[in-house]
């Protein structure tokens, strides 16, 4: 059974349909890119997936569930983390007590009173952060950090409840190339080491072509093709649509 | 009732609807640009009264009546650009509340100012020149003047609306409700258009006030009163809507005339006088909609404000110095009835400083990590002072065990209140809280037969041995520590970073499975338990529970409070309780003007310690070099 299934999915706003019976599935362990050209639908997708957009059309089956009609916080208790496009992090929090905040969550002991919070779950938020190359932070106010930092801290939060299916939206909008690569390359790794599914869309095509297992392409709200770096790079339909964009689906050099 | 009385009443609404829609208009201008909830709004449009009748009375004839008017509006306008340039300009980069701070010290000053210059007599103006008569409509005369301004009122309207829709300075207007960040990128000058803005806002609130003149005496209590009403107006209509604001004063009002209409109803077992009911009414209405439509009924979502507040620092246990800094003074407390042997003024003093204390805890618990802004956290004071004199008065019950009861009821309100509040946010959140606050005020104040109305409930002293004064202010000690150390030991539990987490970011926090709505209602509820031990409290150290104790004064005193101290710190709400509510007892019952005493030292506050009290010394520390010690 594939973890996420999509299932003719649609949503308009008012007259334009930004999405338009798109179905695809991600097997177990898989490292699934959902790219397209700007307006394409990506975002409406995204966000439908996560339970921030109830769909109009098609259903959406998370380890066999529908939750197409679900809040965030309950999808995200069927074993889903995510990261946003935009970096989101308790501000007022140090780097560990951001990690701790999910890990109680999970725990579901956030209606506690009375246990003293900054001793909760502190030994695993600080492996989890150790695995994200951030431990050395942990105490330090998470608004302090550098943007590829607090990225980085927002991939220890997505991991903090288990989650068998990772949602990533633009993992690495605004960071530099070399970060770039170097927060994929984590991510990849540990989601392998962990046998967990992500889906996420990239416009650094670099970025796709080198780590994804697998492309799917959406235009216009439609999907138009659905495969291996390979495949997606000589598919006519998608040259097309990315013609004159100045993308050159090349893998990053090493 | 018949009909006709019904259509009459229906006329009546339609013209009070023009006065509220005026200031109401005002407030949502000046609100969409500026991004201040001007809270002295309801000070200019009692102005607009006050300098009309003078216009009228002193000029006399139709000229000094009808050029009174319009001669008010541009007054109050000028009044309101000079308010703008010489002090909110100066604040707009300091956290929001902090600007409804300044322009509630405005409300203060104000008031005291009308009061010097025009006395505490209520002032009624004379009959409008050439609208002196009346009417017959529906079987009964309705003064002319009325029926004029049922007409006012939408001129007005069409010619706000196509100024906005066709000029220049309108689509200024729009624009900036909408994103004046953008506006000022583009080039706009930000100064003038946020002057011209506020001046237009307070001319119109002028323009509403001053043709109240012929129809209700000008008195100093309008301006509280007047904003109530506006921000339900606004709320109601949508904040930056002006048709939206026509819609909702009329709204509001024919809810308002249709109570009085209906009038005495019997039910069978009880029979009730809705006339009573007009403020309740006006709730109930608001509450519908915004549950229905939380930006109003002609409002859109807010666009994205981005904070220019101080982001703030994660919380800390408290160090050894802080430890035994509170140790020491819990000791000097302990010990301060030996003092007060030789000045018993003292202890009374110290307990009013300590339910202010559990007051300000209580609000900044909710304001602060909760971020919910209340600005009607007197409802829950009210509710457990009510609650206490009234559980004695009536069952008969013993002090400790009113005392005991008095969170519990405040309890039951803030779930109640608070299940709507959470589903707002920012000022839509503030004005309905104030707005709960205003119904209960409401509520104890009309409801004769069982709150006895303005006079209270009285003779509701503590039994023996709290009779003592010194003993009573060793209770409220022990219950002030508890209530700290209770709400501080919240803060940081889970419960308590939950939500902080739901405010910093709510997107994130329901992301990692917080329900932030059901947190930030949790909270809400504990802020208005413990702020009823301080309700409680003041019942009995006051010998009585007056509707003006818990007025929207007592609601500001709160706001005020934790903003002195400082709004990111823990220890600010005690700091800032302490030197106001000390402040309060001494300074201002030396002087008759003592609101604008008050406010004075608000607005110097405000301009010089942008951080609070506890803030301020905490950056000094920080910039003395020392170990910060932290938001603790």
């Amino acid at each position: 059974m594939s973890v996420l299934s999509v299932q003719s999915l649609g949503k308009a706003f008012g007259g334009v349909r930004a999405v338009d019976n798109v179905s695809f599935e991600i097997g177990k362990g898989e490292f699934l890119a959902l790219i397209g050209p700007n307006g394409a639908g990506k975002s409406t997708t995204f966000n439908m997936i996560n339970g921030q957009l109830a769909p109009d059309a098609g259903d959406i089956l998370i380890g066999g569930k529908s939750t197409a009609r679900m809040k965030p916080r309950d999808i995200w208790r069927l074993g889903v983390g995510r990261t946003f496009q935009v970096a989101a992090t308790f501000g007022s929090m140090t780097v560990v007590e951001n990690v701790q905040m999910a890990l109680i969550s999970h725990a579901g002991r956030i209606l506690n009173l009375w246990r003293p919070a900054g001793s909760l779950y502190r030994g695993r938020a600080l492996e989890l952060l150790a695995q994200v190359g951030m431990a050395d932070a942990a105490d330090r106010p998470s608004r302090e950090l550098a943007y590829g930092d607090v990225k980085r801290i927002e991939l220890a939060i997505a991991l903090a409840n288990d989650p068998q299916l990772l949602l990533m939206d633009e993992p690495t909008a605004g960071m530099a190339p070399r970060e770039r690569n170097d927060l994929i390359k984590l991510v990849k790794d540990l989601v392998v080491e962990r046998g967990i599914s992500v889906l996420f869309t990239e416009h650094s095509m670099d970025v796709v072509f080198s780590y994804a297992d697998r492309i799917i392409v959406l235009a216009r709200g439609r999907l138009i093709a659905d495969g291996d770096a390979a495949a997606i790079r000589d598919n006519a339909k998608v040259q097309e649509v990315y013609f004159g964009t100045g993308k050159t689906f090349q893998e990053a050099s090493p | 009732m018949t009909l006709n009385a019904l259509l009459f009443q229906a006329l009546n609404g339609l013209s009070s609807a023009s006065g509220l829609f005026f200031i109401a208009a005002g407030l949502s201008l000046i609100f969409g640009v500026t991004r201040i909830v001007n809270i002295a709004h309801g000070s200019l449009y009692m102005l607009g009264t006050y300098i009309a009748y003078s216009l009228a009375t002193k000029i006399g004839g139709a000229f000094g009546f009808w050029g009174g008017i319009v001669l008010t509006a541009i007054i109050v306008g000028v009044i309101g650009a000079l308010i703008e340039i010489v002090l909110l300009r100066r604040i707009y980069r300091a956290p929001e509340l902090f600007q409804l701070l300044a322009t509630f010290a405005l409300v203060l000053v104000i008031n005291d100012a009308t009061l010097w210059l025009w006395g505490p007599e209520d002032l009624l103006g004379p009959r409008a020149p050439g609208l002196a008569g009346a009417v017959e409509i529906f079987g009964r005369r309705l003064p002319s003047y009325d029926l004029f301004l049922i007409f006012v009122a939408p001129a007005v309207l069409i010619v706000l609306h196509f100024a906005l829709a066709k000029t220049r300075f309108g689509r200024l207007i729009r624009a900036a409700t909408q994103d004046r960040e953008m506006v000022g990128a583009l080039g706009v000058n930000q100064a003038v258009l946020f002057t011209s803005v506020f001046a237009l806002g307070a001319l119109l609130a002028g323009l509403g006030g001053a043709l109240q003149v012929a129809r209700e005496p000008a008195n100093l209590a309008t301006d509280l009163i007047a904003i109530g009403d506006a921000f339900v107006v606004v709320v109601v209509g949508g904040m930056g809507s002006i048709t939206g604001a026509y819609l909702a004063a009329i709204i509001i009002a024919e809810v308002k005339a249709l109570c009085i209409a209906i009038g005495v109803v019997d039910l069978g077992f009880m029979s009730v006088n809705f006339s009573k009911f007009t403020l309740v009414a006006e709730f109930i209405v608001m509450a519908i909609v915004l549950v229905t439509r939380p930006y109003g009924l002609l409002g859109k979502p807010q666009g994205m404000v981005r904070s220019v507040a101080e982001p703030e620092d994660p919380i800390r246990p408290a160090t050894p110095m802080l430890k035994g800094l509170g140790a020491a003074v819990f000791i000097l407390l302990l010990a301060l009835p030996l003092l007060a042997q030789t000045s018993p003024y003292l202890m009374i003093l110290a307990i009013d400083v300590l339910i202010a204390v559990i007051f300000a805890t209580s609000l900044h618990f909710i304001m602060g990590p909760g971020g919910m802004h209340s600005f009607g956290h007197a409802a829950y004071f009210g509710l457990g002072a009510y609650g206490a004199a009234l559980l004695v008065q009536l069952a008969g019950f013993p002090m400790l065990a009113a005392l005991l009861a008095a969170p519990i009821i405040a309890l039951l309100g803030a779930l109640l209140f608070g299940w709507f509040a959470v589903r707002l946010s920012g000022v839509y959140l503030a004005m309905l809280t104030l707005a709960f606050a205003q119904i209960v005020w409401a509520l104890v104040f009309q409801w004769e037969s069982f709150t006895g109305g303005s006079n209270g409930v009285i003779g509701v002293w503590p039994s023996p041995p709290f009779d003592k004064s010194w003993v009573y202010y060793l209770l409220a000690l022990a219950l002030a520590v508890i209530s700290v150390l209770l709400l501080r030991r919240f803060l940081f539990a889970p419960f308590g970073y939950a939500m902080r987490a739901g405010r910093d970011s709510a997107l994130r926090a329901e992301a990692i499975g917080i329900d932030v709505k059901r947190i930030h209602w949790l909270g809400f509820a504990i802020a208005g338990c413990v702020c009823g031990i301080a309700g409680g409290l003041f019942a009995f150290a006051k010998g009585s529970i007056s509707p003006e104790a818990i007025s929207v004064g007592r609601s500001i005193d709160g706001l005020v409070m934790v903003l002195l101290g400082g709004i990111q710190t823990l220890v600010g709400p005690i700091v800032g309780a302490s030197v106001y509510a000390t402040l309060q007892d001494t300074v201002m019952r030396q002087t008759e003007y003592w609101r604008a005493l008050l406010g004075l030292i608000i607005l110097v506050l405000v301009l010089a310690f942008p951080q609070g009290i506890a803030g301020a010394l905490s950056s000094l520390a920080r910039k003395l070099g020392r170990k910060p010690g932290g938001a603790a």
